[in-house]
C-alpha cells in the first residue's frame, strides 16, 4: 500500500497558529485518538455505546483511526428503546456489517417485560429514561469496565462538568461533586472491581465541530439528519414526529413539513427542526447560523432545569 | 481556526462565572433557549439584572447556592478563534481546581474584586500560574462599577500586584491589566464609557490578539508508547506499530531513535496517521510509528531522538500540589503516573513547604494537607524517563494516585534529579 501524498506533513499542534477550520478539527481528532488508545490500554473490557446518532458514528470513525490497521478492539453496544427511528436502526446494521464490528443489542422492552421498569404513559411519555436500567444491567452482564460515549461538554450545562474518564460506582452512579481532577492529558483509569468508567473522547467538541468533521471525512449518516418531508404535529413550540410511538392528542393536528433532526434519540424525546438543508454543506451552514442550541430540541431536557443532572446521577449515558 | 484554552482564577464571588457568562452573552454565543432559561431563573430569584453565572453554574447545588462547586468547560468562538474556558470554583479545593485548570491552558485570567484589591489569595493565584508556566496572564480588575470606575483605585491595585511580580521565577510571563465590570459588561467585549482613562484593549480584544505560537511552551520530541498495534491479519502479518502522541518538536521518517528503557537504537521506518503515511509528525499528533528493526517496545516505553535522551532515573524532586484530604507524609507510597507510565513511588522526604501566602518557605514540615504546595523527594521502584518541568511541560509533570482509593491525589512538577 504505497501512498502518494508522502510529502504531506501532519497537522500542526493545537497551540500553534492554525490556518483554517479544518486544523481545529485536527486538534480535536488527535486528542480523541489519544483517548481511545488509553481506553484500550488501561481497561480489560471496554465497550462503545452506539446509538446510531452522529456523535456515536463519529466515535466509530475515530476508533478506526486510532487502531488501524488492526480492527477496533472492542464491541459496540446499542440500548434499543424499541422506539427508534427505523432509519437509524437500518443505518446501524449497515455500518456494523461494513466494518465487520461486533454489535451487542439490549432492549428496553425486555427490562419492561421483566418488570424492572415501568412504561410511562400520557402526554409526555417516553422510554428515554428507562434506558438507564437496561444499560446498567448490560454493563453488569458483560462486566464492562469502560463505556465509551459520545457526550460533549457543550451540549448541556451538567455535561460541561464531566471528566474525560468519569468514574461510576457499583450502582453506576455519578458523584458529580467528588470527581477526579484531570491534569494535562494524563488519564487515571484505576478502578475497583465493580466500578466502571464512562469515557468521553469528544468531550471538547462542539456541535459544529462534529458536523464539520462529518463533512470533511465524507461520513455517511442516517437520512433523518437531512431535510425531508415528514408527518409531524406541534406542541409546546416543538415539532414532534407523528408516529405510533409518540402520544398525540386528538386536537393535535397532523401536518406534513420539511424538517430534519439535529440530534437523534428515541422518537418520543427528539423534536425536529424546520429545515431545507438536504446535504451536508447546507447542514453545516445551518448549524453555523443557528440561534437555538442542539438540546433545545430535546424534549427530555425540557422536563426541568436539572433533568440531565438527575439522569446522569442515576447512571444515564 | 485557532483554539485557545484559558483558565480562570479568583476568590469566591470575584465574578469568574459572571465574567464568562458575560463573554458568552456579548459575543452572542448564548442561544435563544439558553438565554431564556437565564432570564427566567434570574426573574424567579427576584434579581434586577440577568445573572450570567447561571450560564456556567450547571449543577443544582451551584445554582441554589450561587457558587461554583466543580470546574465547567465553556466553549465559544469568534471569527478569529475558538475558545475553551475553564470556569474554576473559588471555594475549598481552590488550589486543586486552579492547578487542574491551568494544566490544560495556555492563558489565564486572574480576577480581583476592585473593592478588596490584592489579597492573600491573589498571591496564590499568581504563584500557581507561575509554577505552571502559563505564558499569558490577564489580571481582570472586576466590579469596577462598585468603585465608581476609579482610575486611582485601579492604579493602586495594579501597583500592589506588580509588587508580587518581583517574586516570580518565570520571567517570560506576560501580564496585562484590564479594568472590567463583568456584571455590567464594561471592557469585557465592548469598551466602557466609564473608563475614558483606560487606553488598553477590552478583554476579548486582548484574547483575540494573542499569538498562539508565542504562548505555547516548546520542548524536544518525546514519544511515549501508548499501545502496540499488531493486526495479525494476512495483509499486515508482520505489522508492529507503536501508537502514541508526539510531545514537543517533531519526528521524521529516517530519524535514528533510542527506545527507553532498553536504550536500543533503531530508525523510524514509517509514520502513519490512520491509513496514510507521512514524512513528519509534529507535536501533539497521535500517530503510529514503525521501526526498521525488530526491537522490544511496549506500553510505557519511550522513543526519543538519539543524542537527546532525557534523564533516566529512580529518584527525583518535584514541586507537589496536594489535592486530597488524606495527608501526604514521608514514607507513604503512591502510584506515580508519568504520561502513560505508571510506577510505584515512595515519598523519601518533604523538603520544604511553601507558605500559603507565598511569602517564604517552611522547613519544619511533617505532612501535606489539601491545597498545600511543597518540594517533595521520591524514590521509584522502576526508572522513568523524565525532563524537568521547566524544560518540558509534559515530560516534566506527573500525577499521584492513591493506592487504596485510586483517586488522583496530587500533581507534581519535576525540579531536579
Ligand atoms: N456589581 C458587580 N457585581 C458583580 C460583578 N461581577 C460579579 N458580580 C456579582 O458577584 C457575585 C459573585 O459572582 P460569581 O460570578 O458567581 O463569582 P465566582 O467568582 O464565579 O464565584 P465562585 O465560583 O463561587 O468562586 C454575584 O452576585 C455577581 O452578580 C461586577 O462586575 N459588578
Ligand atoms: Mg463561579
Amino acid at each position: 500500500m504505497e501512498i502518494s501524498n508522502i510529502e504531506l506533513e501532519l497537522s500542526p499542534e493545537p497551540e500553534l497558529a492554525l490556518l483554517n477550520d479544518t486544523s481545529q478539527i485536527n486538534t480535536l481528532e488527535n486528542e480523541a485518538i489519544y483517548i481511545f488508545r488509553e481506553v484500550a490500554a488501561q481497561f480489560e473490557k471496554p465497550v462503545l455505546l452506539f446509538s446510531g446518532g452522529k456523535d456515536s458514528i463519529t466515535l466509530v470513525r475515530l476508533a478506526q483511526k486510532a487502531f488501524w490497521p488492526a480492527k477496533i478492539p472492542f464491541p459496540l453496544m446499542h440500548i434499543d428503546t424499541g422506539h427508534n427511528f427505523p432509519e437509524t436502526i437500518a443505518f446501524r446494521d449497515k455500518l456494523v456489517a461494513e466494518l465487520g464490528l461486533e454489535l451487542i443489542v439490549r432492549n428496553v422492552q425486555d427490562s419492561i417485560d421483566q418488570g424492572k421498569v415501568k412504561e410511562e404513559s400520557g402526554r409526555y411519555s417516553s422510554r428515554n429514561s428507562l434506558q438507564t436500567t437496561t444499560l446498567l444491567d448490560a454493563i453488569e452482564e458483560f462486566k464492562f469496565d469502560a463505556c465509551i460515549g459520545g457526550a460533549r461538554r457543550d451540549e448541556e450545562k451538567a455535561r460541561a462538568k464531566e471528566r474525560i474518564f468519569s468514574v461510576r460506582d457499583d450502582f453506576g452512579q455519578w458523584d458529580e461533586r467528588n470527581q477526579r481532577p484531570e491534569l494535562f492529558d494524563m488519564l487515571n483509569g484505576q478502578i475497583e472491581l465493580g466500578q466502571n468508567v464512562r469515557v468521553f473522547p469528544i468531550s471538547n467538541w462542539t456541535e459544529l465541530d462534529v458536523w464539520s468533521y462529518i463533512k470533511e471525512e465524507e461520513m455517511e449518516i442516517p437520512s433523518i439528519y437531512f431535510a425531508h418531508k415528514r408527518k409531524i404535529f406541534l406542541r409546546d413550540g416543538l415539532i414532534w414526529s407523528h408516529s405510533d410511538y409518540v402520544y398525540q392528542e386528538k386536537d393535535e393536528e397532523v401536518l406534513e413539513e420539511m424538517v430534519r433532526f439535529r440530534t437523534v434519540g428515541d422518537m418520543s424525546c427528539t423534536a425536529a427542526v424546520y429545515s431545507e438543508a438536504t446535504d451536508i454543506d447546507a447542514v453545516v451552514q445551518e448549524i453555523r447560523d443557528s440561534t437555538i442550541s442542539e438540546r433545545g430540541a430535546r424534549i427530555d431536557d425540557k422536563r426541568s432545569e436539572a433533568a440531565m443532572e438527575k439522569r446522569k446521577q442515576q447512571g444515564y449515558f | 481556526m485557532e483554539v485557545l484554552k484559558i483558565a480562570t482564577a479568583g476568590s469566591v464571588d470575584d465574578g469568574k462565572s459572571t465574567l464568562i457568562g458575560r463573554l458568552l452573552y456579548d459575543t452572542k454565543s448564548l442561544t435563544t433557549d439558553k438565554l431564556q432559561a437565564i432570564e427566567k431563573t434570574s426573574k424567579q430569584k427576584g434579581y434586577d439584572y440577568l445573572d450570567f453565572s447561571l450560564a456556567t453554574d450547571g449543577l443544582v447545588a451551584e445554582r441554589e447556592q450561587g457558587i461554583t462547586i466543580d470546574v465547567a468547560h465553556i466553549y465559544f468562538s469568534t471569527q478569529k478563534k475558538s475558545y475553551i474556558i475553564a470556569d474554576t470554583p473559588g471555594h475549598v479545593e481552590y488550589t486543586r481546581n486552579m492547578v487542574t485548570g491551568a494544566s490544560t491552558s495556555q492563558a489565564a485570567i486572574i480576577l480581583i474584586d476592585a473593592r478588596k484589591g490584592v489579597i492573600e489569595q491573589t498571591n496564590r493565584h499568581f504563584f500557581i500560574n507561575n509554577l505552571l508556566r502559563i505564558k499569558e496572564v490577564v489580571v481582570a480588575i472586576n466590579k469596577m462599577d462598585l468603585v465608581d470606575f476609579s482610575e486611582e483605585r485601579y492604579n493602586e491595585i495594579k501597583a500592589d500586584f506588580q509588587e508580587l511580580m518581583g517574586k516570580r521565577d518565570y520571567e517570560d510571563q506576560r501580564i496585562t491589566f484590564i479594568p472590567v465590570s463583568a456584571l455590567k459588561g464594561d471592557n469585557v467585549v465592548h469598551a466602557s464609557e466609564h473608563t475614558a482613562w483606560y487606553k488598553g484593549a477590552t478583554l476579548l480584544e486582548h484574547l483575540e490578539g494573542l499569538d498562539l505560537e508565542a504562548v505555547s511552551n516548546m520542548g524536544t520530541p518525546r514519544f511515549p508508547v501508548q499501545y502496540v498495534i499488531r493486526p495479525k491479519t494476512d495483509d499486515f502479518h508482520d505489522f508492529r506499530g507503536f501508537a502514541g502522541k508526539v510531545y514537543g518538536g517533531e519526528l521524521s521518517v529516517g530519524d535514528t531513535v533510542v527506545a527507553l528503557p532498553s536504550q536500543t537504537k533503531s530508525k523510524i521506518k514509517d509514520i502513519y496517521f490512520y491509513d496514510k503515511k507521512y514524512k513528519k509528525a509534529s507535536r501533539r499528533s497521535s500517530v503510529t510509528i514503525t521501526l526498521e528493526d525488530e526491537i522490544n517496545v511496549s506500553r510505557g516505553d519511550m522513543l526519543v531522538k538519539v543524542g537527546d535522551v532525557p534523564t533516566i532515573g529512580k529518584q527525583f524532586t518535584a514541586t507537589v500540589s496536594w489535592m486530597d484530604s488524606q495527608k501526604l507524609t514521608a514514607g507513604n507510597k503512591y502510584i506515580v503516573q508519568h504520561g502513560v507510565n505508571k510506577v510505584l513511588a515512595k515519598v523519601s522526604s518533604i523538603d520544604h513547604k511553601i507558605a500559603p501566602d507565598y511569602s517564604g518557605i517552611d522547613t519544619e514540615t511533617v505532612s501535606l494537607g489539601m491545597n498545600d504546595i511543597a518540594q517533595v523527594s521520591f524514590r521509584l521502584n522502576k526508572p522513568i524517563f523524565y525532563d524537568t518541568f521547566k524544560n518540558h511541560r509534559t515530560n516534566g509533570s506527573f500525577i499521584l494516585i492513591d493506592t487504596q482509593t485510586n483517586s488522583t491525589v496530587g500533581a507534581g512538577f519535576i525540579t531536579t534529579p
